[in-house]
């Protein structure tokens, strides 16, 4: 028999009234309505009146109106949804709110950001005009950091510095959390072959030594600019996210809405955009918050080692290793910059901590 | 395909229960399910299969609901997921309105969709939390563009919220603000959405307070005499069951062991496993409880990897006899009733089938055998212990 | 303490007869809150139940009633924070447990009374075997040997009817059944042979015929141990079946209080009689469920006066204004039926309306 989409029951006998929507003139209520019972919705607890019209047959009004009462307005709905409707997202941005970590954490990574787009607002001084006369000397007027060995100064150093490390960590979270999370989203959706080939090659990307494969990867593809660092990140880094992403989607996707809407019809698409990936992407941010400090000290590592960014770039990595070997005689020229990159860090992982909380409260 | 061990020749005539039962809307036949059993991770070896449902069959007809009851891991759940397209049958046939479904993909299998739909048990997990109640129920129209104009939706919404008796102005909130009742009422809609002929109910009241209960079960049966729904009500609760179904059918295993109408299966039980399942459910009637004498069974439930032989309630059984674990018996009326009237005689997979009606007192059978139950047919053991 | 928390119109419940210095356990007034951010959930407002040896009480209510707070504030179990609890007595063989020091509490909640959970996994060790964590009861409190508990613990397992016992004793957990495992939980409970064993919800995860077999075990380990049960619940069919006399709970208070077979014949309450009629049976098929209507409150905006009165067919303005205190129940000839209380303003019309079930 074909049966398309098209109207349903061709060759049934005369139709009872089967369509909720369109045949319904009012709200009905399990059996007729009975002379005093009330319209369903209009219940005002009003003090000088019965709450419930027929004291009498108790058990028979019971009966009546098994919906009516839902909406019976009492200091606030019983059990009822009160108040706004409040979406998971905008739950956790209140906690956020409230969250003193976040507060904190967020203020600095914002004046990390402002500084990082515009250092002129609090230097005016340029970091790589240099006096080799002022080597090493500490702090003077207008130069509240002193020098370092080049005769730079030390402040604007710092502050420019923050330019490289924030664009790092967040090019390279960006591209970690894109690849891996759906790199590992797909895999865990689709399963079968490619979950396993995927899986397989996240494991030998997890086995390389993270130092060792900078030392050779960066010393063959080279540049001045920050784009190899990045490219080394997320190329080590997307496993990572890409085994959260995979867990998260095969949790959500087993969930019985994923299954309700399948029942429903829904495609492969519909499924993982509307229902496996929301409710998947909350880890993924989670892990990719807290990592994006860790990328941080990852390029200070490796330009540390000479192998990430390269001079005449201002970073924080470059600044302490220029400084390491003078530590007894300028230590102020390795705390500034190091004082710099632990802040930056630590922020970054509060952040991930408070969004975290605020995501998932089960894990508190 | 394998040997059907048909449960109910279409031909037999059953009572309708509800007038003007034509041709069966759903049509089962043979039905079964295996889930293989692997071991290792490079080179996959099947070591087994559960047999989750094994040779189910059973019509359903416009209107009518049948209520399928068995306790955990007999494969009831696995049966509902069948139905609804969500898990394709090792074998066997779904035919809808005549048309096998169990075969269909793609725009076929979706236009098959929209009539029938599934109600979930667990009303916490079975609405999208990152959606709105307007958008859960809404997304069946976005799926079927044809069902509802656009414009049209919205309206639509409302309307089905108000059918099942929750405020049209709730639809801009978040399923984690309402009650379990009230959530399990927005499954409801959306199953309804679509107009569909048959709802599939996975314990659709098991997971909520007994006063709400209550309500989602008039609110289905409200449902059903409006809208002329066909519900497969499946559940591990028999007086939930009794209450809301025509026929019920028993399962056990995998397998319906019994089945019949309602007053068939609760008065007038004829195989050993519902009349012990029925004994055993307590009855809110201190009254009762001299009068009652209960059939204990003894043990588990064996694995369904590696069910027992023939009967597969004969190590759990007290009538149990050697043909037991030789011959499967067939679920037909039993040859003791054939010929007779109706309420004994209805379908039970049984060789000892026998009527026991519950005022009278059974064989207490309270046999302590091991948890995987004993490995020959044993003889028949009443009163062991 | 303070007589704290009682608000107005309540008084003490009334159906208290003897020395109270006899009750097995004697719960009185119990107050119980939770703060949390979202404001105060006051989970228990002034519960009062009491047990005797060789008694049990069911306590039965739906979820958010209370009943399982309860039990935790009587077992000292309850997560504080969040859970305080803000006043009463918790009385065992007349001594409060609430003011006895530290030290008896622990020996009076380890060794006399025991609580049986709904979720037997969980509530065991999942890397000892059962042997092991039966016997290390004995080993703790009775500073048994570990060969004398381990034949203890085959011993308690003979005693729950576990199959072959000698051979399992040296078993996992998750090689047990579920309904083996719950009379592992059982056979813990009653180790060290206490005078209460508290079990909540002990059959709901099981099924139905593994279900008769523990609650049958239950009811007569309870008999042959003479031990006080109190039986939390939500199954009026189980409590029908096992239980001497019926606390109901809403909304953290006690409802109701009677025996059994008075209890279903004639209510005394509006939801009692809300819940009798709200289940299906399976001895009849009736024609329409009576369900009460609407939904449990929100216990952190309990209704005021009757916390029932916005479900409640026989709700009157008195019932928004004054909350009802635990009324004595009489006959129609004003004779005391002995344990039976309701806290409703319209007890009378309800007993009398009550038709003969």
């Amino acid at each position: 028999m074909p049966d398309g989409p098209g109207p349903q029951q061709p060759e049934s006998p005369p139709p009872e009234p089967r369509d909720p929507a369109s045949q319904r003139p009012e709200p009905q209520r399990p059996g007729p309505q009975r002379p005093g019972s009330q319209p369903p919705g209009a219940q005002p607890p009003d003090p000088r009146r019965p709450v419930a019209p027929t004291a009498g047959g108790a058990a028979a009004d019971l009966a009546m109106d098994e919906g009516a009462a839902l909406e019976l307005p009492y200091g606030g709905t019983p059990g009822g949804p009160v108040g706004r409707p409040r979406s998971l997202w905008s739950d956790a941005w209140r906690e956020l709110r409230r969250n003193p970590v976040f507060l904190v954490s967020a203020l600095l990574i914002l004046f990390l950001v402002v500084i990082s787009l515009w250092p002129q607002l609090i230097v005016s001084t340029d970091p790589l005009a240099c006096d080799l006369g002022k080597s090493q000397q500490g702090s003077e007027p207008g130069h509240p950091f002193g020098y370092d060995t080049q005769g730079c100064d030390v402040y604007a150093r710092t502050v420019y510095g923050a330019r490289a490390s924030v664009t790092v960590g967040i090019c390279a979270t960006l591209g970690v959390a894109l690849l891996g999370g759906i790199a590992g989203g797909l895999a865990g959706f689709f399963g079968g072959w490619a979950d396993a080939v995927l899986s397989r090659t996240a494991d030998v990307f997890f086995g390389i030594p993270v130092v060792l494969g900078g030392l050779v990867f960066l010393s063959v593809v080279t540049g001045t600019t920050v784009w190899p660092v990045v490219g080394f990140i997320v190329l080590l880094g997307w496993p990572q996210i890409a085994r959260i992403a995979r867990g998260a989607v095969l949790t959500a996707k087993e969930a019985d809405y994923v299954q309700a809407a399948r029942a429903l019809g829904a495609g492969n698409t519909r499924l993982l955009l509307r229902h496996v990936a929301p409710n998947a992407v909350a880890p993924v941010i989670v892990v990719a918050t807290i990592a994006l400090g860790t990328y941080i000290a990852l390029e200070a590592t490796l330009s540390f080692l000479g192998v990430g960014l390269r001079p005449p770039t201002v970073s924080w990595g470059i600044d302490i290793s220029n400084a390491a070997p003078q530590i007894r005689n300028a230590p102020h020229m390795l705390l500034w910059p190091a004082g710099a990159l632990s802040l930056t860090v630590l922020a970054f992982i509060m952040l991930g901590d408070a969004v975290r909380d605020a995501l998932d409260p089960r894990l508190r | 395909m394998h040997q059907p061990v048909d449960a109910e020749p279409p031909p037999e005539p059953e009572p309708p229960p509800r007038p003007g039962r034509p041709e069966p809307l759903l049509e089962v036949r043979g039905l079964q399910k295996l889930y293989p059993l692997t071991r290792g991770v490079v080179l996959r070896r099947r070591t087994g299969a559960v047999r989750a449902v094994d040779t189910v069959s059973f019509g359903l007809g416009r209107g009518e609901t049948l209520g399928v009851v068995g306790e955990s891991g007999c494969g009831k759940s696995t049966v509902a997921k069948l139905l609804v397209h969500l898990e394709r049958p090792t074998a066997g046939t779904v035919r809808y309105r005549g048309e096998d479904i169990t075969r269909l993909s793609g725009r076929a299998l979706k236009a098959v969709r929209r009539n029938i739909q599934m109600v979930f048990q667990d009303p916490y997990t079975s609405l999208n939390p990152r959606m709105t109640v307007g958008d859960i129920i809404g997304e069946p129209f976005e799926i079927h563009p044809g069902a509802a104009p656009r414009g049209d939706r919205r309206r639509r919404v409302r309307e089905l919220l108000d059918v099942v008796g929750l405020n049209p102005e709730y639809i801009n909130r978040y399923p984690h603000q309402f009650s379990g009742g009230q959530r399990q009422r927005i499954g409801i809609a959306r199953a309804l959405a679509l107009n569909p002929e048959v709802i599939v109910a996975d314990e659709p009241v098991s997971a909520l307070d007994v006063s709400v209960q209550a309500q989602v079960i008039n609110l289905m049966e409200r449902l059903r005499d409006e809208f002329g729904l066909a519900y497969v009500f499946i559940a591990h609760d028999l007086s939930v069951v009794r209450h809301i179904s025509d026929r019920v059918a028993v399962m056990y295993l995998g397998r319906f062991v019994e089945t019949g109408t309602d007053e068939e299966i609760y008065e007038h039980p004829t195989h050993p496993y519902t009349q012990a399942l029925l004994s055993a459910v307590p009855v809110p009637d201190p009254g009762a409880r001299e009068r009652r004498e209960r059939i204990l069974l003894a043990g588990d439930v064996p694995s369904p990897a590696d069910p027992p032989s023939g009967c597969r309630f004969r190590t759990r059984c007290w009538k149990a006899e050697a043909v037991c674990a030789e011959k499967v018996p067939e679920l037909a009326v039993p040859v003791a009733f054939r010929g007779r009237d109706r309420p004994v005689a209805h379908p039970s997979a049984c060789h000892f089938a026998e009527t026991l009606p519950l005022d009278r007192p059974a064989p207490r059978h309270v046999r302590q055998a091991p948890a995987t139950g004993p490995s020959g047919p044993g003889g028949p053991g009443p009163d062991g212990g | 303490m303070p007589a704290t928390g009682t608000r107005d119109g309540e008084r003490p419940a009334p159906e208290r007869d003897g020395p109270s210095g006899a009750r097995l356990l004697d719960v009185r007034d119990l107050h119980v809150e939770f703060r949390t951010r979202d404001g105060t959930v006051s989970a228990v407002n002034g519960v009062s139940y009491h047990v005797d040896a060789g008694e049990t009480l069911a306590v039965l209510g739906e979820s958010g009633s209370g009943k399982s707070v309860t039990a935790q504030a009587v077992m000292g179990i309850l997560d504080s924070p969040p859970g305080r609890i803000t006043g009463g007595e918790i009385r065992f063989r007349g001594r409060d447990l609430l003011r006895a020091s530290r030290e008896e509490r622990r020996r009076i909640r380890g060794a006399r009374m025991a609580m049986i959970f709904q979720d037997a996994l969980s509530s065991l060790n999942p890397v000892l075997t059962v042997g092991d964590q039966l016997g290390e009861m004995f080993q703790v409190h009775r500073g048994a040997s570990r060969r004398a508990a381990k034949a203890k613990a085959v011993e308690l397992m003979d005693r729950v009817r576990i199959p072959a016992a000698k051979q399992r004793v040296n078993d996992y957990p998750h090689q047990f059944s579920g309904g083996m495992r719950q009379r592992i939980m059982i056979a813990m409970a009653l180790a060290l042979e206490p005078d209460l064993i508290i079990a909540d919800e002990p059959t709901t995860a099981l099924d139905v015929t593994v279900q008769a077999q523990v609650m049958d075990l239950l009811a007569d380990l309870r008999q042959e141990y003479a031990m006080g049960l109190v039986l939390i619940t939500h199954d009026l069919g189980v409590v029908a079946d096992v239980a001497d006399r019926i606390a109901v709970m809403y909304a953290g208070r006690i409802m109701e209080t009677a025996p059994v077979d008075q209890l279903y014949r004639r209510p005394a309450h509006p939801y009692t009689r809300g819940l009798l009629d709200s289940v299906p049976r399976l001895d009849r098929k009736g024609r329409g469920l009576r369900a009460v209507r609407g939904l449990p409150p929100d216990l952190r905006r309990v209704p005021p006066g009757c916390e029932f009165h916005p479900r409640c067919p026989r709700a009157r303005e008195v019932c928004v204004r004054r909350r009802p205190p635990l009324y004595e129940v009489t006959g129609e000839d004003g004779t005391p039926l002995p344990g039976r209380a309701s806290a409703c303003h319209f007890w009378k019309d309800e007993l009398a309306d009550a038709p003969a079930r």
